[in-house]
């Protein structure tokens, strides 16, 4: 009864939606809940970190344990600290107690967990796999954590029993050889990564981190960047490179903001030739961690295709909405690499581009927006068309775009969020794209706007 | 005849850059710009000895604690004798976060190692317990204490900072922690040398300070005043308000 009131509380204050409070109750009076609901999985839990595609990856691990039929548990979108993923426990128990089925949660967990709640989460389920994905430059008042997580994650790798997989990306210098650090007697380890040279940049974006050999300190040099500091690194210095992946993206075809086609290598040279209904090259390194997940799971290759094709994109992940005959895009960005990415999608788009770019700074955007400094917004001034500012710091975007070289008469500034709409969506042709680039609590409020207006549903409805 | 030029040192710009230090470079080279005036920029790395044609100003942003600690050693090793005769001589130093703190003459981490600093500021750095994180208000004597004076920014350090004698403050903290969270002091100045932890970064909302900056800078060069057309600055003074505001509103 408590749970249920404290689910209302925090549905109208934001982050996780009304899902994480019932979960916060039950572990402050019962210290051993989440292992508890957690032993009951019958099929174990996976737990899936990074900082950029956490959800969208166990959205498709999901699909594809549930396409092999699998019985899924999983956590909801941004609900993923241990509150959260024991309240998706604790609601999975409720619904087969009413059902008469009195074995536990039973199934299997599939969680998103925060980075910095990873050691909290695995400690208590002893899950069966760790996806372990990327660790970005975040928002930046969070960013003095970002060598404390990486030293985290580096415990959990010592503390993982012998039956847990670890499921690594090679391709981050920062996380490549973590499996090399359990103490536990195991060669459970499963690397993934891409190994297209056509997807490459160039040269690394401002907003890479993780330059320096984790080994020697020394600078690390890339044969290959693909997204941030992410690719075919090697250490001149010492001589650490990046490990050949097990799973392996050899072929990546990019169409756009709605469409990908990978041809991934598996164990013993088989060949999946997969299509996902996401834009964008980290979604291809969230399929194929996603694939090197379902596979040390045991799922088959047909089941792994279906799973990854029937993914749509996640709430704010390039999702569409239709607004006065206008079609808005969804396009969170929540950090300089994830801000990247998108106007690397975006470069792919038909231009005269149409842009609504909202910043805020509240707790869960991060107090200190610094970061939009180090977003290559540059590119896309050739091919813009209109361009609205808004969020709680309006003006630091304005300053941003101006001194990245747009004149102040290319942009329009909106204090309200509700006049930033109006003003984008009067400066966008009917029948066009808008391209909203929202951070997190800038999309929440967005998609509040979106559903006093008709034009989308509640996304607490979804899951 | 070319235009009037500012040479810029960026020092360690892949090293120490987490605080969107690249903006304070954009503004210095843009407000030039603006003006028909020009940046040359050099980006000096690790193990790179200064350029040997000079500068006017020079600029140090903040790091992640390892890349700082391989920075100070960089820097002792490679540029901090040349660096120090450029200071003295009247070049104009701009040194952010982490760069303050190199900048004074030593650093003491959490762990209890001290790390030499160039000594160009009279400050000293000792790590605290917790991060001195949030919005930030000064009243800065660099602007003769007009309300325009005013210094918006963010901070976001461990480290506690204290004035010796021969360095003034950057500023009065109005809002904020400033340089140890206790006097109110917020960063320092000694000759054209300035420290503070602000950034955010600092110079897009306070281009004052830019233009004070870039003014020393081309009298360094030239060895004589310059005075910098004004520029339309509405968005920078809505920036500016905005932040002032939302500092009073917070605490
Ligand atoms: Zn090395």
């Amino acid at each position: 009864m408590i749970a249920a009131t404290a689910g209302g509380l925090s549905r109208a204050t934001g982050r996780g939606g009304g899902t994480s409070l019932p979960g916060m109750v039950l572990n402050r009076l019962e210290p051993g809940a989440l292992a508890r609901l957690g032993g009951g999985l019958g099929g174990g839990a996976v737990c899936i970190s990074a900082t950029n595609g956490k959800t969208t990856t166990a959205r498709l691990l999901s699909a594809c344990l549930r396409a092999a039929g699998r019985d899924v548990a999983a956590n909801a979108a941004g609900a993923n600290l241990a509150s959260g993923v024991t309240a998706a426990l604790l609601a999975r128990q409720r619904r087969r107690r009413a059902a008469r089925d009195s074995t536990g949660c039973g199934g299997i967990g599939v969680f998103e967990v925060d980075e910095a709640a990873l050691g909290q989460i695995a400690d208590a389920l002893g899950p069966r796999a760790v996806v372990l994905m990327n660790l970005f430059r975040d928002q930046l008042d969070r960013y003095g954590e970002l060598e404390a997580i990486a030293a985290r994650w580096a415990e959990v790798a010592r503390s993982l029993g012998p039956a847990t997989t670890m499921v690594l990306n090679a391709d981050d210098p920062a996380l490549a050889h973590l499996g090399s650090l359990r103490t536990a007697e195991t060669d459970n380890v499963v690397l993934f990564g891409i190994d297209d040279p056509a997807v490459g940049r160039p040269e690394l974006p401002h907003a890479a981190d993780a330059v320096r050999c984790g080994g020697c300190g020394g600078p690390l040099s890339h044969d290959l960047i693909t997204v941030g500091h992410l690719g075919h690194w090697r250490c001149d210095g010492c001589g650490v490179r990046r490990p050949q992946p097990h799973i392996s993206a050899r072929r990546v075809r990019l169409a756009g903001l709605d469409r990908l086609d990978l041809g991934v290598n598996g164990p013993g040279g088989a060949e999946l030739e997969l299509s996902a209904a996401l834009g964008g090259l980290h979604n291809a390194y969230n399929v194929t961690a996603a694939v090197a997940a379902a596979t040390a799971l045991g799922v088959p290759a047909e089941a792994i295709g279906n799973g990854i094709g029937e993914v749509r994109a996640a709430f704010g992940r390039a999702e569409q909405v239709s607004l006065d005959g206008r079609r808005l895009r969804l396009l969170l960005a929540k950090n300089p690499t994830g801000a990247n990415e998108n106007i690397r999608c975006l470069m792919a788009e038909p231009a005269p581009l149409n842009l609504l770019v909202v910043l805020n700074d509240r707790t869960a955007d991060g107090r200190d927006p610094s970061w939009i400094w180090d977003v290559d917004y540059e590119p896309l001034w050739d091919r813009l068309g209109s361009v609205t500012l808004a969020g709680d710091r309006c003006w630091d975007l304005a300053l941003r775009f101006s001194y990245g070289g747009l004149g102040p008469a290319r942009f329009a500034v909106r204090e309200s969020l509700a006049d930033a709409l109006d003003s984008a969506v009067a400066a966008t042709p009917p029948g066009g794209a808008l391209y909203a680039l929202p951070t997190y609590t800038a999309l929440l409020e967005l998609r509040a706007e979106l559903v006093r207006r008709g034009a989308a549903h509640d996304f607490w409805q979804e899951s | 005849m070319s235009a009037p030029t500012v040479r810029l040192w960026h020092l360690y710009p892949r090293e120490m850059n987490i605080y969107a230090d690249r903006g304070n470079i954009a503004v210095l080279r843009t407000r030039l710009h603006r003006r028909e005036l020009d940046l040359e920029l050099r980006e000096v790395g690790p193990g790179e000895g200064p350029p040997d044609d000079g500068a006017d100003l020079v600029y140090l942003g903040g790091g992640q604690d390892r890349d700082q600690l391989t920075v100070a050693a960089d820097l002792a090793a490679t540029k901090a004798a040349a660096l120090r005769g450029l200071l003295e001589g009247g070049a104009v130093g701009l040194f952010v976060c982490g760069g303050y703190q190199l900048a004074g003459h030593s650093y003491r981490t959490a762990a209890g190692e001290t790390v030499g600093g160039l000594g160009v500021l009279d400050v000293e750095t000792v790590a605290g317990d917790g991060r001195l994180i949030g919005d930030i208000v000064l009243a800065s004597e660099l602007a003769g204490g007009s309300e325009a004076g005013r210094l918006v920014g963010y901070e976001n350090h461990a480290g506690r900072t204290t004035l010796g004698d021969g360095a003034k403050a950057l500023g009065r903290v109005l809002k904020g922690h400033g340089n140890n969270g206790r006097d109110r002091s917020e960063g320092a100045v000694v000759n054209r040398t300035l420290g503070t932890y602000l950034h955010g970064p600092l110079l897009p909302k306070n281009p004052w300070l830019a233009d004070l900056l870039l003014g020393w800078a081309l009298e360094h060069r030239y060895g004589r005043g310059f005075d910098l057309e004004p520029l339309d600055d509405r968005l920078e003074l809505a920036a500016h308000r905005a932040a002032l505001a939302r500092a009073n509103r917070r605490r």
